[in-house]
């Protein structure tokens, strides 16, 4: 999933919704540097509030995650052997091996406490821990949907504030134009079309970059370094190019919110640049919801881009889901499952605590 | 009043002052990268046609996969390309000839049944050494069945073969003797990779140890395993001491491409040397190939047949029917109606668009020794007329709306299960629903991702099938016995789709105790005709192996059969084994110093423009501050 399956009109709505400051923010200095005036004990007991309801949503997807899967028919035994002719014995010890001879209460409790330890079992199909398989394409993942992230968000809101400052002149409906017709792309498709340019070469633009996986194989060192960034560069771009367009949305409605606001015709009159007043004065406040946004899509991050990993066979986790999902290798998928659903509650949860310390309003 | 009038532009041009030096030195630098690397591409990254030698000089092959390793591991691996990198890797008693299929001695030179059926001895070849050095003898072959035989979670990928051993032993070092409950014919065709023994008798436990962590990975095929990164790579080096003589190539790599078009253009770029269809490429992938240089398209008979299969009623092993088949298939003139108005010739026409075979008997053509072909009497062609009058004889007579209705006022009405990732899948079922449409039949194409869930229940009527059939038949007709039901309801289980018939067992179970090749094919072909005449399932067609590879990087390669046929997923080493570099090449062109240039370019002009942006942001003077 990236930062483009979300809607930006839906979490506006969203926030809205919940409370959150999609509206004007009053003024909270040159840098939100927290609420001074805050009773801590409030604020802590805020904090409790939300931790625990982290605490709850994770134990309903441990929850899910063991039973949801379990509704799949199939022996996972005879999955495993292909259907193949085994003699009885031979798949009475495969069952007690993988705990499947155990009634289902006896097999949650020993998954809930496994879990706990970091052991969610052995994937059918590879035969290797689950969290091994998880571990080694977390890597990957987070190179590429990290990097895109980072790029997707700067380029995010420096466009969004460019296009709010100046709204309605040429730039303005460019990059806002430009973004959505983006933001519509299949990324797969997209991802081909930049292949078929950029690496095999299209009339005299020769190819420049890899036309997949993550790496040549041969490199070490500082070279291994440049290789992979070298393979990024093509994923990367596809990532930012669907994906920014919500962050610049996000960020111009709310820059545009702020533009009448009192403070900045203040900040006007003390003979301030308009350079100045913009960064220091109307950007910080308009930060807000896309603070959130970037939150929201952090989590996200963890998942991958089933897409584009795919269509520059990049092995990070969205690819190993959609393995996982196609077998089906429960305990890969129970897995990643709830690596998935924790990384989602975890930034949501950083989220609220971290809101009232930019906006002294969230949590009175 | 729009904020542009409240807060217009000023005209000194302080505001924009640092935002243009800022833009200018990232544009500046973007541009010396992009300079950079545009200068530097076109020498350093020469065209796939002169694809360069490695600076070692190592010719290297480079292939295309769309699969992951599901283990490095002989005894857990199941998948194509898993079980290709094993033939590779390790020696198995037997090969199979690439002319005709026949069997030729592998690790063993000589294979012999006792007089009672019940024994076989093997004659190990004394010339076959492991790639540390030490000697491969019986000793290893017996150890590896043993272990498959046993309880350690080894059951997993070859247990089929050693469910009717009674006992394994090897006497001498050249001496391999297999004991069995029962007559077994196809103990030439054991498909199973012998590992040495000195190496994994240290392993604690085999059902996890995926053999994928030490590097080079002791084995006595013609290549030796050498690095391995989870879905990126496989890379295999020449084994100089191969029995049989070395492979012409230094390397080979299997290079995994999640997506076949990206591998395609990686073939048209020189990144990789061939591409293995999955199971093949594309009718227009293929013709997008045909007009390129150096890239040849081979387009041969294939091992997979693709059929349709009718749900004869699910059962358990001890006879309790479940799902929810349709009643009216359980009548063979309702089936062979459904037989006679499939068109063949144009599913290979349209769907495949000629790269594909008429399908008939269960076997593909190119097992010559098995397939077979139903008599004119016998065989069951396009007629819809004659459907027509076998569903008016079984009483599915048309209403006045032209819809067949049974005995009881219901319309006959099918659903078929298709697989949503096969576009055949899905433009056959289009024809069907037009010509069963004309027949009076409804047809619901039911397209899932994962199809097992219902077809396990039993809950369909007709079913897309297909299967990759080996030299040796025995699989693909097991999976058509009773033994193979399930032994609870919705249970997964060997049967295809639930077919039990004595006759069928009784002709199974002598083919399988047959030990003259010729007898045998006989009572196979008999099994064949069989099943075609049930109408339990229509092969449509044979589906040809569509692959291709670069004529620059590759002079020759063997196909199997060598006549024509595939060169990925063959039943033997000959393909990647024979393949011989085209003069000059260092083969496929990873790009790499290229990329490396690049790379470093494109780092560097992002380090100057991100520092430039930094040093700008930093030079605040004291008007900047309130």
């Amino acid at each position: 999933m990236t930062a483009a399956d979300n809607n930006p009109a839906a979490i506006l709505a969203a926030e809205a919704e919940a409370g959150a400051p999609g509206g004007p923010a009053g003024p909270v200095g040159p840098r939100g540097r927290g609420p001074r005036a805050r009773n801590t004990t409030a604020y802590l007991t805020y904090v409790a509030g939300k931790l625990g309801g982290a605490l709850v949503s994770m134990f309903a997807v441990l929850v899910t995650s063991f039973f949801l899967f379990r509704l799949i028919p199939g022996d996972p035994v005879k999955q495993m052997t292909g259907g193949r002719r085994v003699s009885s014995e031979q798949l009475a010890a495969m069952r007690a091996e993988f705990g499947l001879d155990d009634p289902v209460w006896k097999q949650f409790t020993d998954y809930c406490g496994n879990v706990l330890t970091g052991d969610f079992g052995t994937s059918y199909q590879f035969h290797t821990p689950v969290l091994d398989k998880i571990t080694d394409a977390l890597g990957p993942t987070l190179w590429l949907t990290g990097a895109a992230y980072v790029l997707y968000t700067v380029i995010g809101i420096w466009l969004g504030t460019r296009a709010a400052w100046r709204n309605g002149g040429l730039g303005d409906r460019f990059h806002t134009g430009l973004a959505l017709t983006l933001y519509s792309v299949p990324s797969f498709w997209l991802g081909l079309l930049l292949i078929i340019t950029f690496s095999v070469g299209a009339g005299p633009l020769p190819g420049l970059f890899p036309t997949g996986g993550m790496e040549s194989g041969d490199e070490s060192g500082v070279a291994y370094v440049v290789d992979v960034a070298h393979h990024m560069v093509l994923p990367v771009l596809t990532l930012v190019a669907v994906g920014y367009a919500q962050t610049l949305l996000v960020m111009r409605s709310s820059l545009l919110d702020e533009m009448g606001s009192d403070y900045l015709t203040t900040a006007r009159a003390k003979g301030l640049r308009d350079d100045l007043v913009r960064r220091r004065h109307a950007v910080p406040n308009a930060l807000l919801p896309t603070v959130t946004l970037m939150f929201v899509n952090l989590g996200t991050v963890v998942a991958g881009a089933i897409l584009v990993e795919t269509v520059f066979s990049w092995p990070g986790l969205g690819s190993l889901f959609y393995q996982a999902l196609s077998v089906p290798d429960l305990p890969l998928v129970q897995g990643l499952f709830f690596v998935f659903a924790t990384a989602v509650i975890l930034m949501n949860t950083v989220a609220d605590v971290v809101y009232p310390l930019l906006d002294p309003r969230v949590g009175r | 009043m729009d904020t542009r009038d409240q807060h217009g532009r000023t005209s000194t041009g302080r505001h924009s002052a640092p935002p243009a030096r800022t833009r200018l030195l990232v544009a500046g630098g973007a541009l010396a990268a992009l300079g950079l690397t545009a200068g530097l591409a076109t020498p350093l990254n020469p065209a796939p046609q002169q694809a360069r030698a490695g600076d070692d000089g190592k010719k290297t092959l480079t292939v295309a996969v769309a699969q992951s390793v599901d283990s490095l591991s002989p005894f857990l691996a199941q998948r194509l390309l898993s079980t290709s990198i094993h033939r590779l890797t390790y020696e198995y008693l037997t090969n199979y000839d690439p002319k005709d299929n026949h069997t030729v001695p592998g690790f063993a030179t000589k294979w012999e049944p006792s007089a009672d059926k019940l024994t076989w001895t093997y004659t190990i070849r004394s010339d076959s050494k492991w790639s540390d050095g030490k000697k491969a003898t019986a000793e290893d072959a017996a150890w590896t069945f043993n272990k498959i035989m046993s309880k350690e979670g080894t059951a997993t990928a070859n247990s089929n073969f050693v469910t009717n051993f009674k006992k394994v032993t090897a006497p001498s070092p050249t001496r391999l003797v297999i004991e069995l409950k029962k007559p077994q014919s196809t103990m030439a065709a054991l498909d199973v990779p012998i590992v040495p023994k000195h190496v994994w008798e240290k392993v604690d436990d085999l059902s996890e140890f995926n053999n994928d962590k030490d590097f080079p990975v002791v084995g006595n095929g013609p290549f030796v395993l050498s690095d391995f990164k989870v879905d990126q790579f496989v890379k295999l080096k020449a084994n100089k001491d191969f029995w049989r003589g070395a492979p012409k190539f230094d390397e080979l790599v299997f290079k995994t491409y999640k997506d076949q078009d990206a591998a395609v253009a990686a073939l048209k770029k020189g990144e990789v040397s061939f591409v293995a269809g999955q199971p093949a490429l594309t009718p227009a992938q293929a013709n997008g190939l045909k007009g390129e240089s150096d890239v040849k398209v081979n387009n041969g008979p294939g091992r997979r047949f693709f059929a349709i299969a009718t749900n004869p009623g699910a059962r358990t092993l001890d006879g309790k029917k479940f799902g929810d088949g349709h009643p009216a298939l359980l009548d063979k003139r309702v089936r062979q109606a459904l037989f006679l108005s499939v068109d063949r010739k144009t599913i290979v026409d349209k769907v495949f668009q000629g790269n594909a075979v008429e399908g008939a008997g269960y076997i593909p053509p190119r097992f010559s020794d098995y397939a077979w072909q139903p008599s004119r009497k016998q065989r069951l062609a396009y007629d819809p007329k004659r459907a027509a009058a076998l569903l008016d004889e079984a009483g599915y007579k048309k209403n006045s709306d032209g819809k067949r209705v049974g005995k009881d006022g219901k319309a006959l009405d099918f659903r078929i299960l298709c697989h949503a990732t096969d576009p055949n899948d899905k433009a056959v079922g289009k024809y069907l629903k037009e010509w069963w449409g004309d027949l009076g039949i409804g047809l619901k194409v039911n397209c899932l991702d994962d199809v097992s869930v219902p077809w396990y229940a039993g809950e369909y009527d007709l079913a897309f099938d297909g299967w990759s059939v080996n030299p040796d038949p025995d699989f693909v007709l097991g999976i058509h016995t009773c033994a193979a039901l399930p032994e609870k309801a919705k249970e997964s289980a060997a049967t295809d789709n639930f077919i039990c018939d004595k006759k069928f067992d009784e002709l199974y179970d002598k083919q399988l105790a047959e030990y003259d090749p010729a007898k045998r094919a006989a009572i196979v072909k008999q099994m064949q005709s069989w099943l075609y005449d049930s109408g339990y399932m229509n092969v449509m067609a044979y589906p040809n192996a569509v692959e291709a590879y670069r004529t620059d990087q590759i002079k020759s390669i063997t196909t199997m059969p060598e006549a024509a046929g595939n060169i990925y997923g063959q039943d033997g080493y000959w393909s990647w084994w024979s393949a011989t570099p085209a003069s000059g090449s260092g083969g496929s062109d990873g790009g790499g110093s290229t990329g490396v240039i690049i790379g470093i370019a494109v780092a560097a002009a992002v380090v100057v423009g991100g520092g430039a942006l930094i040093a700008l942001r930093r030079r605040s003077t004291a008007e900047d501050r309130e």
